[in-house]
């Protein structure tokens, strides 16, 4: 129940920012709207599994968030010497990358993160390992890849590590 | 003074960005296969839009454009990968493989029975698996019900 209403305002709130529009019918219709979202979601059943903010640590998402900004950045100018360079690489390589994080949501920030770092890109994920495509040599850098994983395993809660 | 800096500061993440934008086009064309042009398009998403709406949100300043458009980048920076994710899973699916490749885990793997193509030959199998998943997955959301 508490879930349902933090969502409720979560919708509500996003309603708020994205109309912008502040007229009492229009607010009234987003209320309306963000309760019946929820509804819907609780008939579904799919209220439990998104507690997200209870499985994160919210600031070092943020710390997180940053670190992987200045990463993409990095990769994205690693990617733009190899397409602007005379000779293309031949050097592709599929490689595997263990997964050791314990919630799905935890896997699925994992597995977003290699994919939205340009030179390598998730293909499939098994459940304890993705199989990620690589551009070149630099880009299959497994050490690299290892040192995210252990980053997004250090977002997740310790106690709930176990529990989920 | 501080608006000239703003003009300046998001001026520069358009340029960049519009750079960046021209580089990823251009690896689109210039690549040598299906995944290698994957990860031009991955520069697209992350560095090329990412800098266009920085440089939007500086013009923006603090109003609600800028919210507005922070939560777009929010909205791209899970979508974004996502949808490359699907597209490069389908290609993996279907049986296509990098063109020259110097490492690959899945050689030893066995080829998944359904490579890409409609199974013609057992259609009753695959209609009794997804019945079955079907049946299982309403089972789970009887026991969630009863949990609330």
């Amino acid at each position: 129940m508490m879930r349902a209403i933090v969502q409720i305002l979560g919708l509500f709130a996003l309603w708020l920012i994205m109309s912008g529009v502040y007229q009492p019918l229009i607010i009234i219709f987003g209320a309306i709207s963000s309760i019946l979202c929820v509804w819907i979601i609780s008939r579904l059943g799919l209220v439990d599994d998104t507690a997200i903010l209870q499985r994160f640590r919210l600031f070092a998402g943020l710390r997180y968030l940053f670190w992987l900004t200045v990463e993409i950045g990095k990769a994205d100018w690693a990617v733009s010497k190899v397409i602007l360079a005379k000779v293309m690489p031949k050097q592709q390589r599929l490689i595997g990358v263990a997964a050791r994080q314990k919630s799905d949501i935890a896997k699925v920030v994992f597995a977003n993160s290699i994919t939205i770092t340009p030179g390598t890109v998730t293909v499939e994920t098994e459940s304890d390992h993705l199989i990620v495509h690589a551009l070149t040599d630099d880009a299959a850098d497994m050490a690299g890849l290892e040192d995210m994983g252990a980053r997004v395993c250090a977002l997740e809660h310790p106690e709930k590590r176990e529990a989920s | 003074m501080i608006s000239v800096l703003v003009d300046i500061l998001s001026w520069t993440s358009f340029i960049v960005g519009g750079f960046f934008l021209f580089v990823g086009s251009l690896g689109m064309v210039r690549l040598v296969d299906f995944w290698a042009r994957l990860h031009a398009a991955s520069i697209i998403d992350s560095a090329g839009v990412g800098l266009i709406l920085l440089g939007m949100m500086l013009q923006g300043g603090v109003s609600l454009v800028t919210a507005k458009l922070a939560l777009i980048v929010l909205f791209l920076f899970i979508t974004g990968p996502t949808a490359s994710h699907a597209v490069a899973n389908a290609a993996f699916m279907s049986g296509s493989r990098p063109h020259d490749m110097v490492e690959d885990v899945t050689a030893t793997v066995p080829p998944k029975p359904n490579k890409g193509k409609p199974n013609k030959g057992k259609p009753k199998k695959a209609k009794a698996a997804s019945s079955a998943k079907s049946s299982n997955t309403a089972k789970a959301s009887k026991t969630i019900r009863k949990k609330t």
